[in-house]
């Protein structure tokens, strides 16, 4: 049993329980992107907003497991503040290192280091990305 | 006692309960010594050279074809192979859809695999056809009661499932089939959940069309069947064109063959095709009706002590094939069925490709637990005893 217990650290569940920046904003200038895995559920929307280069306002909202869901609130949290290319770099770091890729170990991924538990499931490394790559999505510049 | 068909099964392994068969059954030792005796022995082209291992080749396939016919009393030249049951059921929606218009109807339902579901609604996007969804029971069903609600002159397609890959519930597809012939709608019938466990006459039944896939039923991937009436057969365009499926071509003129090769375009999953054979003969000496038992069995073991548990919901209590849909109470499914996997017990988790049944129950996801002839209570009593662990698992963890 041991393998999975070490995936649900106190954090995670702390924010699946309790998740934070919940629900979308109705406010202009924001984007918005959305992300599913339709063979397992999860379902997750990210809005973001920047303004003077820098994420001034970061919201989820969806549906799925514990670690999808958890994983969107670690993101809002991480990234509000944030320059934008500094949030750009912590996203990417953060998906190699679910995804058990090489990833830039300098960024400082702050409180979002506890999903590093998903490199041992890979099953559940979609689950613990898609929040974060549908942010990707919304900082992503204009073509 | 003892199951006297799992050691024709070499993929158990201990330690591993494979409760996942909906998705996809395991294999016999029989079909895989058909599947690798066609590549070890001949591995040659089939109907298109005369020397004799491609004549034996091809007296393999058209044996298989004629296996599958005599399976649901059909004849030979009404079944045509194709990848799978989604295969099937896309062949008719193409091939028939065109006869369709603004105004005609399509009778489908929630219950519906994705595969049974979205060919016809793509036919009635693009034709102007429309529709129409049997109203549902309380619990989910299907009943001629609902059918007959839905049921008028402009009805032109009946496209149903037999089984539903979710709730396991049992469509009565004979008396659907009976009205639906009386206003001159064609029935095609979804049976990839059924064939293994459900004895199918379709002289008895007067259905139009069935579809079913043979990694359900023992057999190999990539090879599945369509079974036509034949006379309707013969009237429908073929859909893919190519080798093997014309009489005669020039610059001018075409003539396809009959039934059913002019639907078999190009070479054909020949090995999958001699193994569905191998599983059908596998199938019909077992016989479907012990298979059925045996499940039913099985399920109702299952089912008695699964409902004493607190912390779980099950949504189709009223099974009439050995299929459980749950979920643990404030447990996303993804989680539960991570748990299920670490202890070696392999289950299905998500909508399942039926997503409007989803809708229906009002649930994102859930999981799944089915049975088939090779399950034993060992997996049945690991499969409650890590629901068990499972509820207190998360449960401890405060989900
Ligand atoms: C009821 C039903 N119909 C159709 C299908 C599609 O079968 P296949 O994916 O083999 O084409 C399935 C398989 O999941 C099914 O359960």
């Amino acid at each position: 049993m041991a393998q999975l217990e070490n995936l649900y650290r106190e954090i995670i569940l702390e924010h699946f329980k309790h998740p934070r920046n919940k629900g979308l904003l109705d406010v202009s200038g924001a984007r918005s992107y959305r992300y599913k895995n339709p063979s397992c559920g999860d379902d997750v929307t990210i809005q973001t907003k920047v303004e003077a280069g820098h994420v001034v306002l970061c919201r989820h909202e969806g549906t799925g497991c514990s670690i999808c869901c958890a994983s969107a609130s670690v993101l809002t949290e991480t990234m509000l503040g944030l320059p934008v290319a500094k949030a750009e770099k912590t996203a990417k770091a953060y998906v190699a290192m679910v995804r058990n890729e090489p990833f830039d170990e300098d960024v400082d991924l702050g409180e979002a280091e506890v999903f590093q538990g998903v490199r041992l499931f890979p099953a559940r490394t979609k689950c613990a990305s898609i929040a974060w790559l549908a942010f990707l999505e919304t900082i992503k510049e204009d073509e | 006692m003892k199951n006297p068909w799992r050691a024709d099964f070499p993929q158990l392994k201990p330690g591993r309960t494979y409760l996942d068969s909906a998705a996809m059954s395991l294999k016999p030792q029989s079909v895989i010594d058909a599947v690798t005796g066609y590549y070890r022995d001949l591995s040659v082209n089939i109907h298109r050279s005369l020397y004799e291992e491609s004549l034996t080749a091809t007296n393999l396939y058209e044996a298989a074809r004629r296996e599958v016919a005599t399976l649901i009393n059909a004849d030979s030249d009404e079944i045509v192979f194709t990848r799978g049951a989604t295969d099937a059921l896309n062949l008719v929606a193409s091939a028939y859809g065109k006869f369709l218009g603004p105004g005609d109807e399509i009778i489908t339902s929630e219950l519906e695999h994705h595969s049974s579901y979205l060919p016809w609604r793509q036919v009635a996007e693009a034709t102007g056809a429309s529709l129409r969804f049997i109203p549902l029971t309380e619990t989910g069903r299907i009943t001629l009661e609902g059918f007959i609600s839905v049921l008028t002159a402009k009805t032109k397609v009946v496209a149903l499932t037999h089984v539903s890959n979710v709730m396991g519930y049992l469509t009565p597809i004979q008396p659907i089939i009976d009205l639906a012939r009386s206003q001159g709608a064609i029935t095609v019938i979804d049976c990839a959940q059924s064939i293994y466990s459900e004895a199918l006459d379709v002289r008895m039944l007067g259905v139009d069309f069935l579809a079913f896939s043979g990694h359900k039923m023992l057999g190999p991937t990539g090879i599945g069947v369509l079974f036509g009436r034949r006379q309707l057969l013969n009237q429908l365009d073929p859909v893919a064109f190519g080798g093997d499926m014309n009489d005669f071509v020039t610059k001018t003129e075409v003539v396809w063959k009959d039934a059913p090769y002019r639907f078999e375009a190009g070479t054909m999953p020949v090995a999958s095709a001699i193994g569905l054979g191998e599983a059908v003969r596998y199938l019909k000496r077992v016989g479907l009706e012990a298979i059925d038992r045996h499940i039913k069995q099985l399920y109702r073991f299952t089912y008695a002590q699964l409902k004493k548990l607190e912390g779980l919901s099950i949504y189709n209590p009223d099974t009439d094939k050995g299929i459980i849909t749950f979920n643990l109470t404030g447990v996303p499914s993804h989680d539960a069925v991570s748990y299920y996997a670490e202890q070696g017990v392999m289950l299905r988790s998500g909508h399942h490709c039926a997503q409007l049944v989803s809708g229906f129950l009002g649930i994102d996801s859930s999981l799944r637990a089915s049975f088939h002839l090779y399950s034993d209570y060992e997996d049945a009593d690991r499969f409650l005893q890590v629901t068990r662990e499972a509820i207190a698992f998360f449960r401890k963890l405060g989900f």
